[in-house]
C-alpha cells in the first residue's frame, strides 16, 4: 500500500521588491517547485510582525517562510536588518513555545534569484515534511490550556536572564 | 452591513485554465461568505473582461473585488482602473496571483487547484477588510538627471532638452562620448563614429537646457518620484571651467606622460593634464592628481605658469552639488570583460593578443598608431589575424549570456583589417548572430570579401610551435566543427572579442537609485517586453547598455524612449502615488519613540508638546517596519494593516485549522501579545 505523502502548509511573507518578484520570476521561467508555500505580499520584510508568524502557526500552518532583499540591498535602505534582528528574537520565542526553529525560516532572494528562491522553498518543505505536522491548535486542545506554556516561557526567560541562580 | 464581494477567475487562455480547474474554483468561491458574484473569463485583462467586472460593480452593487489572475505587478493597475471607472475605490480590489505562483510552477492539477483555493480564500478574507484610499498627487519637478554621457545618455538628454525641459547630464570621465567616442567606424554602414557622434556631443555642450557636469559622480539619491534630491560629487579638475578657453597649451607643455588606460585602453599615452581626445566636450582639461608632478613632488606647475587666462587652480577641492530633479535616467553603460581571466587565450602574456577595445583604438585614425594596424612592436604589419568570438560570453565559466554585439564587431574589425592591410583574416565563432536590419547583408559581404570563418570555440592561443611554419607565430587551436577536425591556425595577431559586462560599480549605483540588478549585474526593467525602460522604482529609468548588451541603434532608441517617458510625466505636471503610508493614532501612542529611530527616511517626528509621534506622509515610503514594531499597536500601515494581513493569513489557512479549534488560536495570539 502506498503511504500518502504529508503535505505541509506554509505561509510565506515576501517583500514586494525582491523576493515577490523572484517568485514571479520563477513563474515566468516555469521553475516547478513545491506548491506548499502560500505567499502574502508585504512591502518589506520589515513589515513582518512576529505576531503574523505566530498567528499563522496557531491557525494551522506547519511553517513560515520570510523572504526579503539581500542585506545591503533593501528597497528601504536598511529595513531587512531590522527583520534580521526581530527574527533572532522570534526564534527565542518559538523555542519557548516548544516549536522547532526549523519551521520558521528567513531567506534572502534578489529579484533575479528565482531559482535560488525555489530551491529554498523546496528545501523548507522537505525539512518540514521530516518534522511532521505542527498541529498547534490541536496541541493546545490536548494540552491543559496555555498556562503551562506561559510557565515554560517564564522558565526560559529566567534561565536566559540568569535569574535566581 | 456585510460586504458584497465579486470573485473573478481568469483562464489566461490556457496559462491558468490548462493547469487549474477554473470551473471548480469559480463554483467554490461562490460558496464563500459574502461572495455574491463569482465568474470565470478567458482573458479578464481584455476590455470585455474589465467591462464584465464594471457591469457587476454597478448591477450587483459589489463593494469588493477579487481578481484571481496573474501577478499584481502585471495587472493590478489595470483592474484598479476598471474598478475606478465603475465608481468603486480602486483600493477595494485584491489580486490572487494564481498564474506566476500556481499554474506556471505546479505540475499536478489537483494540487494546483487546492493552492488556488487557498489564495482565493486569502484574498476574499483580506479584501473585506480593505479601506478606500485616495492616491496622493505629487508635483513633478521638470528637471531630470541623466547619469552617464555615452550615446544613450546623450540621446536622452538631447530629447529632453529639445523638448524644452532642463537636464543635468552627469558623466564620470572628463568628457562625454562614452565608448562610442573610442571607435573608428560603426557597423553595418561603416560610417565614421566621430562624424555621427561629435555633432551630438557639441550640441549637448552648447544646449541651453542641458547642464553638463563632467568629471562628476553620483553620491546619493533621496526622495521619490517628482522630487528626488541627488548629491553629485564634482571631482576637483584643478582647472577653472569658467576661465579655461580650451586652447590646449597646458596639455602640450605638460612634462608628464602616462599610459591612458581608459580612453586609449592602454594603447596610448596622455599627459597628466589632459582631455581624453581632441573633440572632447567640454574641451576643458583635467589634472590627474595621481600622475601630476606637482602633486607628487611639489614642483613643476608648468601649466599654471603658461596658461594664458590663468585657469589652473591647484587649490580646487571636490565639490558637492545638491540637485533637485523629478526623474532620473540611468545610462551608465558597460565595461569590457577582463580577458586575463581566460589565461589560455594568452592576453597579457602573449604580446600580440589584443582586446577588441585595444584594436578599436588601433584602427582609429586619431588613435595611438594613427589608424595603422601593426603588431605590439609598433611597426610590423600582420600577415594574418584571427578574431576570437565569445571571450567570456556564452561560457558557463564566465558569463552565460550572449554579448550580442561581438559578431558584428568582429565583422567590422575584419573588414577594417582587410581594407587597411593584405592580411588574411580568420574569425572563430560559435554561432554567427547578425540579427538586425542590414546585419546579415554585412555578413554576406564579408563572406564574399574573403574573410575566413571557422565554426568552433577556440581552445587555446599559444606561441609553442610544433611545425616549422608555426615558428614565431601565435597558434590558434580550435576544433572546426563543420569539418569535424582539430585545426592549428598560425597567425601574427589575435583579437579577443571580450564580453560586454555591466559597469563594475553598477550594483552600487543601482542601490543608490533604488533599483535592482540581475544576477549578471544588468539593471532590471519593470517588464521585459512591455516596459523595458522603466524600473520598479517610479521615476527611475534605464537606457543603453546598463540594461544589457546593446549596440548603438538600440542604445539610442532606449535613450529616446526613456526621455519620452520622463517628458510624459513632466508635461502632465503631477503624478499620483500610492497612499501606502503609515499613520499613528495619537490616542494610542504612548510616546515611547521606538518607531522614531526605525525609519531610515526620518518620516517620524516626535511632537514634544503632545508627547506622541507623528508620521509625515510625504516622507513615508510605506515599508511598514514601524507598524510591526509599535508595542502599543498605535501605528497603522495603510493597505497592509494588522487586520488585513491577519485576515489574509486566516483565509490562506482556511483548510488548515479544521482539526483544532480556531478559538484557541485567538488565545495564542493574545498570549503572544502579553509576552511581548
Amino acid at each position: 500500500m502506498q503511504r500518502e505523502i504529508y503535505e505541509p502548509k506554509i505561509i510565506g511573507f515576501f517583500c514586494n521588491w525582491c523576493s515577490y518578484r523572484a517568485a514571479d520570476g520563477a513563474g515566468t521561467a516555469r521553475i516547478k517547485h513545491s506548491p506548499n508555500v502560500r505567499v502574502i505580499r508585504l512591502m518589506c520584510s520589515g513589515r513582518v510582525d512576529p505576531v503574523f508568524v505566530l498567528k499563522a502557526l496557531s491557525l494551522g500552518a506547519d511553517g513560515v517562510l520570510i523572504a526579503g532583499c539581500h542585506p545591503g540591498e533593501c528597497h528601504y535602505i536598511e529595513q531587512n536588518y531590522k527583520t534580521m534582528r526581530r527574527f533572532a528574537l522570534l526564534k527565542h520565542t518559538l523555542r519557548a513555545f516548544g516549536i522547532s526553529e526549523r519551521r520558521v525560516r528567513l531567506v534572502w532572494a534578489s529579484a533575479a534569484e528565482a531559482s535560488q528562491l525555489t530551491e529554498a522553498i523546496n528545501e523548507l518543505v522537505e525539512d518540514i515534511r521530516t518534522l511532521g505536522p505542527l498541529r498547534w491548535p490541536a496541541n493546545w486542545a490536548e494540552d491543559d490550556g496555555h498556562l503551562p506554556a506561559v510557565d515554560r516561557i517564564l522558565l526560559e526567560h529566567q534561565s536566559a536572564m540568569e535569574i535566581g541562580r | 452591513m456585510a460586504e458584497r464581494v465579486g470573485v473573478y477567475v481568469c483562464h489566461c487562455g490556457s496559462n491558468i485554465a490548462g493547469v487549474v480547474d477554473v470551473a471548480e474554483i469559480t463554483r467554490w468561491a461562490g460558496t464563500l461568505e459574502d461572495v455574491v458574484v463569482s465568474r470565470e473569463y478567458k482573458f479578464l485583462c481584455s476590455s470585455l473582461g474589465q467591462a464584465m467586472i464594471a457591469d457587476d460593480i454597478r448591477g450587483e452593487r459589489l463593494t469588493r473585488i477579487v481578481v484571481a489572475a496573474c501577478s499584481p505587478h502585471l495587472h493590478e493597475k489595470t483592474f484598479r482602473r476598471a474598478c475606478a471607472n465603475a465608481g468603486l475605490n480602486p483600493f477595494l480590489l485584491q489580486m490572487a496571483n494564481i498564474r506566476e505562483h500556481v499554474s506556471w510552477v505546479t505540475k499536478e492539477k489537483q494540487t494546483a487547484t487546492d493552492k488556488v483555493k487557498a489564495l482565493v480564500a486569502g484574498a476574499v478574507a483580506r479584501v473585506k477588510r480593505h479601506c478606500p484610499l485616495e492616491p496622493m498627487p505629487v508635483k513633478v519637478n521638470p528637471h531630470t538627471l541623466v547619469l552617464g554621457g555615452g550615446i544613450a545618455g546623450i540621446q536622452a538628454a538631447l530629447e529632453l532638452g529639445d523638448a524644452g525641459y532642463p537636464v543635468y547630464l552627469v558623466e564620470r570621465e572628463p568628457s562625454i562620448g562614452g565608448h562610442m567616442a573610442q571607435y573608428d567606424k560603426t557597423f553595418p554602414t561603416l560610417d565614421c563614429a566621430a562624424c555621427i557622434l561629435t555633432p551630438k556631443m557639441s550640441e549637448v555642450g552648447q544646449h541651453e537646457n542641458i547642464k553638463l557636469l563632467t568629471y562628476s559622480e553620483l553620491e546619493e539619491v533621496s526622495g521619490s518620484i517628482g522630487n528626488f534630491k541627488v548629491r553629485i560629487r564634482r571631482k576637483a579638475r584643478y582647472v577653472r571651467e569658467d576661465v579655461c578657453t580650451g586652447c590646449g597649451l597646458c596639455i602640450e607643455k605638460c612634462p608628464r606622460k602616462v599610459v591612458d588606460e581608459v580612453f586609449e585602453a592602454g594603447m596610448g599615452y596622455r599627459k597628466a593634464i589632459y582631455t581624453p581626445f581632441p573633440q572632447a566636450v567640454p574641451k576643458i582639461p583635467v589634472i590627474d592628481r595621481g600622475s601630476c608632478i606637482w602633486f607628487e613632488r611639489g614642483k613643476c606647475r608648468v601649466c599654471e605658469k603658461l596658461c594664458p587666462p590663468s585657469a589652473i587652480a591647484f587649490d580646487q577641492q571636490d565639490e558637492i552639488l545638491e540637485l533637485e530633479v523629478g526623474n532620473i535616467i540611468l545610462a551608465t553603460g558597460w565595461d569590457l570583460f577582463d580577458c586575463r581571466r581566460i589565461p589560455q587565450y594568452g592576453y597579457g602574456r602573449l604580446a600580440n593578443v589584443f582586446t577588441s577595445l585595444e584594436f578599436e583604438r588601433m584602427c582609429n585614425a586619431s588613435g595611438p598608431t594613427g589608424g595603422r594596424i601593426v603588431l605590439r612592436d609598433g611597426v610590423t604589419v600582420p600577415q594574418s589575424v584571427c578574431i576570437v568570438h565569445c571571450v567570456g560570453s556564452r561560457d558557463a565559466n564566465y558569463n552565460t549570456y550572449c554579448s550580442g554585439i561581438c559578431c558584428m564587431l568582429s565583422l567590422k574589425l575584419g573588414h577594417l583589417v582587410m581594407e587597411k592591410t593584405e592580411a588574411k583574416v580568420y574569425a572563430c565563432y560559435i554561432d554567427m548572430r547578425p540579427n538586425k536590419k542590414d546585419y546579415e547583408e554585412f555578413y554576406w559581404r564579408l563572406l564574399d570579401g574573403g574573410m575566413l570563418f571557422v565554426r568552433g570555440k577556440v581552445a587555446e592561443v599559444t606561441d609553442m610551435a610544433r611545425l616549422p611554419q608555426e615558428e614565431g607565430k601565435l597558434i590558434v587551436q580550435v576544433e572546426d566543427t563543420l569539418l569535424g577536425k582539430q585545426r592549428r591556425i598560425p597567425v601574427d595577431m589575435v583579437v579577443l572579442m571580450g564580453a560586454i559586462e555591466p559597469r563594475r560599480d553598477a550594483r552600487e549605483t543601482g542601490l543608490k537609485a533604488g533599483i535592482s540588478c540581475s544576477m549578471a549585474g544588468w539593471y532590471i526593467e519593470r517588464h521585459v517586453k512591455l516596459d523595458p525602460v522603466a524600473t520598479m522604482t517610479e521615476g527611475v529609468f534605464i537606457a543603453g547598455a546598463c540594461h544589457g548588451p546593446k549596440d548603438i541603434p538600440d542604445s539610442v532608441a532606449q535613450g529616446a524612449a526613456a526621455a519620452a517617458r520622463v517628458q510624459g510625466m513632466i508635461t502632465k505636471g503631477t503624478v499620483m502615488i500610492e497612499p501606502v503610508v503609515a499613520s499613528i493614532s495619537a490616542d494610542n501612542c504612548s510616546g515611547c519613540r521606538i518607531c522614531n529611530n526605525l525609519c531610515p527616511f526620518n518620516a517620524i517626528d516626535f511632537l514634544t508638546e503632545e508627547k506622541v509621534s507623528k508620521v509625515n506622509p510625504a516622507l513615508c515610503k510605506g515599508c511598514g517596519t514601524c507598524v510591526a514594531a509599535c508595542p502599543a499597536g498605535a501605528i497603522t500601515g495603510a493597505h497592509f494593516s494588522n487586520d488585513q494581513v491577519g485576515a489574509e493569513i486566516e483565509g490562506l489557512l482556511w483548510d488548515a485549522h479544521g482539526d483544532g479549534q480556531p478559538a484557541m488560536a485567538e488565545d495564542a495570539l493574545t498570549l503572544e501579545l502579553a509576552v511581548s
